[in-house]
Formats: C-alpha cells, sequence, structure tokens
C-alpha cells in the first residue's frame, strides 16, 4: 500500500503506465500537425484515425460518429448548445435535475437566451422516471439530456428507456457517460449523443469526445480551420487523443476484472460504513456504478471530515456547501431530498482500477474515529 | 488553500468542547447553512474587580475554516477582560491565522460573532450597561440571521424541523 490513499476517481484518475507508454512517442515521433499535407501530417494523421477507428469499434458506431474535443465539458455543451443552435435558438429542452453542471449550466444560459427548458426531478435514489420524460416531451422538444451515470451518487439511469422513448417521439437523446464509460453497458443504438472524457478511466486529461451519430445537425462552438469535421476547429490533441484510444483499450480489457473488484469494495464500505451511528447512504443501493459510493455523516460537516482523512493520506471528496467555491451544497444531494445538514456532512469514496483491498480497510480503520472526532467538536450530538 | 496556521489549528484545536460551569453563552451559524458555532465563556472578577473572561470553550459544526477561527478566538480572549474581549474582530482572528481564503472570510465573523454573542449574553444577564459597539454587533448579527434565513428561504421551507432547530438554535435531537 502507497502513503497516500486516493479515492477520489470519480474527480480524476491516474494516467495508467500503459496510456503514458503510448502518448510519450506521439509528443516528439509524431509531433506533426494532422492537418499538414507532408509526412509529419500524415503521420499524426494516422494516428488519429488509429485512435477514432479504435474508440468507434468498442462502441459499435462508426469512425467519423466519433469527434475529438477537450473533455466532457466541451462535449457536453456542444451537444447540448450545438442542438439549440442548429434549431434556430428555439424550441425546448429536457434534462434531469441531477446533471452535470456542464450541461445544466449549458441548458440555463439557453433558457436565458430564450428557450424552454423543463428540468426533471429525480426520486430519492436519484432516478429519473422515463414517463416522467415521456410526459414532459412536447411537438417542439429538440433534446432530452439525462446523464447514464450519476458522478455525485452514482445513481444508473434507465437510459435505455429514456433513449427509446425519445426514439420513437423523434426527439434528440444525449446522455453524458462520463463515468459510465467502461464501467457498465451503454445502450449506443438509441443514443444520439453522448459525452466521454479520458481523464476519467486513466487516460490524460484535456480530451474527450462526443459520439454525434450520423445525420445529427450540429452547430459548433468552436470555429476555425474546421475540424472534426467541422465540428471542432482547433489543431488535434494528437498525443491525448492516441491516450483517450489506449485507455479506453485498457477500460475495456480490464473491466470484467476491475469492475467485479469494484462492487466489491462498495459492498465492503456500505456494509462498514452504515455501521456508524448517523450514517446514510446517498444514491441507488444496487443500480449504481461501482466505483461511486456516497455517504452522509450526521453533526459533522464535510470539508472538515475531507481534512481530516487527507491527514492521513486518505483522499476523497464531499457534497458540503463549505467546499465548493460558491457555498452552495450538491445540487445533487439536495435534488434526491437529503436534508440540507446531511447534505453538509456528505463523503464520496469512489475507487479506481489501482485501488485496493489494503487501501479500503485502511479507510475503514480511520473513517469511523475521524467521524467520532468530529462529533466530539460538534455542537449537533448524535443521538440525544 | 488554507495557511499553516489554520491547518495546525485544525489539527489540534485549542479549548475545544463544552464548559461546565459556563457563565454566559454565544450561539451562531445557522446548521441550513453548514456553519454552528457555540462559544461557552466563564467570567470572573479580577484583583481590581474587572470582569475576566477566565475560560472558554466552543462546540463548532463546520468547516476547517469555521474549526481553526473558533480555536483562534478562544486563545485570543482567554484571560483577556471583558473590554478588551469587545475589541477583538474578525480581522484580528483571521489575521493571527495567516489569513483566510476569501470565500472562508464569514467563517472568522462567525467566531468574532460568537464571542460578541456570548459577552453580550454575559452583560445582559448582570443588568450591566452594554457598550453601543456590542448592541450594534448584536443587531447586525441578527439582521444577517434574519437574511440568511430569507437567502434560504426554500431551503428551510423544505426542513421545517431544520428550520426551527436554527431558529431556536437548539441542538439537534
Amino acid at each position: 500500500m502507497s502513503e497516500t490513499i486516493y479515492l477520489d476517481n470519480s474527480a480524476t484518475t491516474p494516467v495508467a503506465e500503459s496510456v503514458i507508454d503510448a502518448m510519450l512517442p506521439v509528443f516528439d515521433n509524431t509531433y506533426g500537425n494532422a492537418s499538414s499535407l507532408h509526412g509529419a501530417g500524415r503521420a499524426a494523421h494516422v494516428a488519429i484515425d488509429a485512435a477514432r477507428a479504435e474508440i468507434a469499434e468498442r462502441l459499435a458506431v462508426a469512425p467519423h460518429e466519433i469527434v475529438f474535443t477537450a473533455g466532457a465539458t466541451e462535449a457536453d455543451n456542444l451537444a447540448v448548445i450545438g442542438v439549440a443552435l442548429a434549431a434556430g435558438e428555439q424550441g425546448h429542452i429536457i434534462a434531469s435535475s441531477v446533471e452535470h453542471h456542464a450541461v445544466l449550466h449549458s441548458v440555463a444560459w439557453l433558457a436565458k437566451r430564450g428557450l424552454d427548458v423543463t428540468i426533471i426531478d429525480v426520486d430519492q435514489d436519484g432516478l429519473v422516471d422515463p414517463d416522467q420524460v415521456q410526459d414532459a416531451i412536447r411537438e417542439d422538444t429538440l433534446l432530452v439530456s439525462v446523464m447514464a451515470g450519476n458522478n455525485e451518487i452514482g445513481t444508473i439511469q434507465p437510459i435505455d428507456r429514456i433513449g427509446a422513448i425519445c426514439r420513437e417521439q423523434g426527439v434528440l437523446f444525449h446522455t453524458d457517460a462520463v463515468q459510465a464509460f467502461g464501467k457498465i453497458d451503454l445502450p449506443m443504438e438509441t443514443v444520439d449523443l453522448l459525452s466521454i472524457s479520458a481523464h476519467k478511466f486513466h487516460g490524460p486529461k484535456g480530451v474527450g469526445f462526443l459520439f454525434v451519430r450520423k445525420g445529427i445537425r450540429l452547430t459548433p462552438i468552436l470555429h476555425g480551420g474546421g475540424h472534426e469535421s467541422g465540428l471542432r476547429s482547433g489543431t488535434e490533441n494528437v498525443p491525448g487523443i492516441v491516450g483517450l484510444a489506449a485507455a479506453a483499450r485498457l477500460a475495456f480489457e480490464e473491466r470484467p476484472e476491475v469492475t467485479a473488484r469494484m462492487r466489491g469494495f462498495r459492498e465492503r464500505l456500505i456494509d462498514e460504513v452504515l455501521r456508524i451511528p448517523g450514517t446514510r447512504l446517498n444514491g441507488h443501493r444496487s443500480q449504481s456504478l461501482p466505483h461511486i459510493a456516497n455517504f452522509s455523516f450526521q453533526g459533522i460537516e464535510g470539508e472538515s471530515l475531507i481534512m481530516r482523512l487527507d491527514e492521513h493520506g486518505i483522499m476523497a471528496s464531499t457534497g458540503s456547501a463549505c467546499s465548493s467555491p460558491n457555498l452552495e451544497p450538491s445540487h445533487v444531494l439536495v435534488a434526491i431530498g437529503v436534508p440540507l445538514s446531511m447534505a453538509h456532512g456528505s463523503l464520496r469514496i469512489s475507487t479506481g482500477r489501482q485501488t485496493t483491498e489494503a487501501e479500503i480497510e485502511a479507510l475503514l480503520d480511520v473513517l469511523p474515529r475521524v467521524v467520532e472526532d468530529l462529533r466530539a467538536i460538534s455542537p449537533f450530538k448524535v443521538g440525544d | 488553500m488554507y495557511t499553516e496556521k489554520v491547518i495546525e489549528h485544525f489539527r489540534a484545536p485549542h479549548n475545544m468542547g463544552k464548559l461546565e460551569d459556563y457563565s454566559a453563552i454565544g450561539k451562531v451559524g445557522n446548521m441550513v447553512c453548514g456553519d454552528v458555532m457555540w462559544l461557552y465563556i466563564k467570567v470572573e472578577a479580577d484583583d481590581n474587580g474587572r470582569d475576566v473572561i477566565r475560560d472558554i470553550s466552543w462546540e463548532t459544526f463546520g468547516c476547517t475554516a469555521a474549526i481553526a477561527t473558533s480555536s483562534m478566538v478562544s486563545d485570543l480572549a482567554k484571560g483577556k477582560t471583558l473590554e478588551e474581549a469587545i475589541a477583538i474582530t474578525n480581522q484580528d482572528v483571521a489575521g493571527e491565522l495567516g489569513g483566510l481564503p476569501p470565500v472562508k472570510m464569514h467563517c472568522s465573523a462567525l467566531a468574532a460573532d460568537a464571542l460578541n454573542e456570548a459577552i453580550y449574553e454575559y452583560m445582559s444577564q448582570k443588568e450591566r450597561e452594554i457598550p453601543e459597539a456590542l448592541v450594534r454587533r448584536h443587531e447586525r448579527i441578527a439582521k444577517e440571521v434574519a437574511q440568511l434565513e430569507k437567502r434560504y428561504q426554500s431551503f428551510l421551507e423544505q426542513e421545517p424541523d431544520t428550520a426551527a432547530e436554527s431558529a431556536k438554535t437548539k441542538p439537534c435531537s
């Protein structure tokens, strides 16, 4: 076990060695601009094409349906805003209340510009009801955006059913699959747009892609040299794209083994953490991504908890208001009805391919003591 | 993000816990907003008959900065006369900690406010003449609580129990 225990893999992951090995030669050997006609440019172009083909094959889609971006925030923006702009900034968009801010803030931006927006609530486990999506769809609905798996609480959405409803109604369906990619099967047949980010599955930061089903009209948000079929101008991040493909390869190859291990860790964490008095699990007990477990502890505040764990070399995250730049508690925890007092005391533990059983046991050893310690400082006593 | 001094006080806070034989208590903050601080003071007259904070302690629900400022304000006020303690400001608390991130400055205000409220309560109990500055701060704190509750009204409505609790600033039961 290393000195530090990194359990914040939903925030980002360490780049895998095989990914670094794939990327390193690209920096100096495949340095060309993929748009250049000469040998160096052609070599870069070949590398990008190979990466695109590999990713497309894994998702069983066509290579030209993969549009490389600088990550999932850009992919989400391109999907949501691109659809709205292509429709002349008129119409209606539906999104769930637990979407990532990259979707929610894009939707809010469009609402300010006059588009109609419906935000679908979730139940206490964070699930979107497909019937509610069906009911919200109108004649002028352009797009429905519901994430595949939630980044804070791990709840897996029924995107197969939501996608099928959208297809039937002739509405585009976008899913942010950032946390789900490489962890669960994605029902690509009924997805029109899908966002991915490499650094969430042991790839490099600053690269991702948007799957854009053939025939969908999107207006680009970046203008320039017309790269990526005109959808995303800007010289391609060749090492990043190669790294993205290498990380996807690793994620798919290791998936059965890694996700089985993660599920075991999650079960163990839930069993043990819920033994601590005044604790709750946030999110769905079983319909969850394997790598995310989110808890709340009564009477303590999450930022202090994170800092106390950090003293023990354990790195995790919280949805506490005190930890956010605007001092607002997590919109996801609020959406699933976690009382504000409990939302302040939330802890997200997210595992990665490198997480070991010893690390989980070390956390389980430290956590009850840290919780007790902070509760001793707090005026709110549990069980009073 | 945090200074070493902040981390030091967070790791090993001074004067932590509840004071059993306290003279007065200052309760500030709001559970809904995520910071609650209770400050206990024990006041005794010194040889010259001046009121002195003989002992002080606190209980805080809050972030790293809230805990560190609780610890610091208790250090600053301990052994001081009430007159001296009244003069302690949030800038003093933050300054002694080597500064706080801008978004966390309200935590230092909370600590200074808790001290203010404890002294206000003590002077009210003893029917002392309360300095005008202390009254003004007390009024400002009450006004800010009202504003916070207005800001978080939608949350409070969802959580009538928490709203009632925070209005009374009583412990969760």
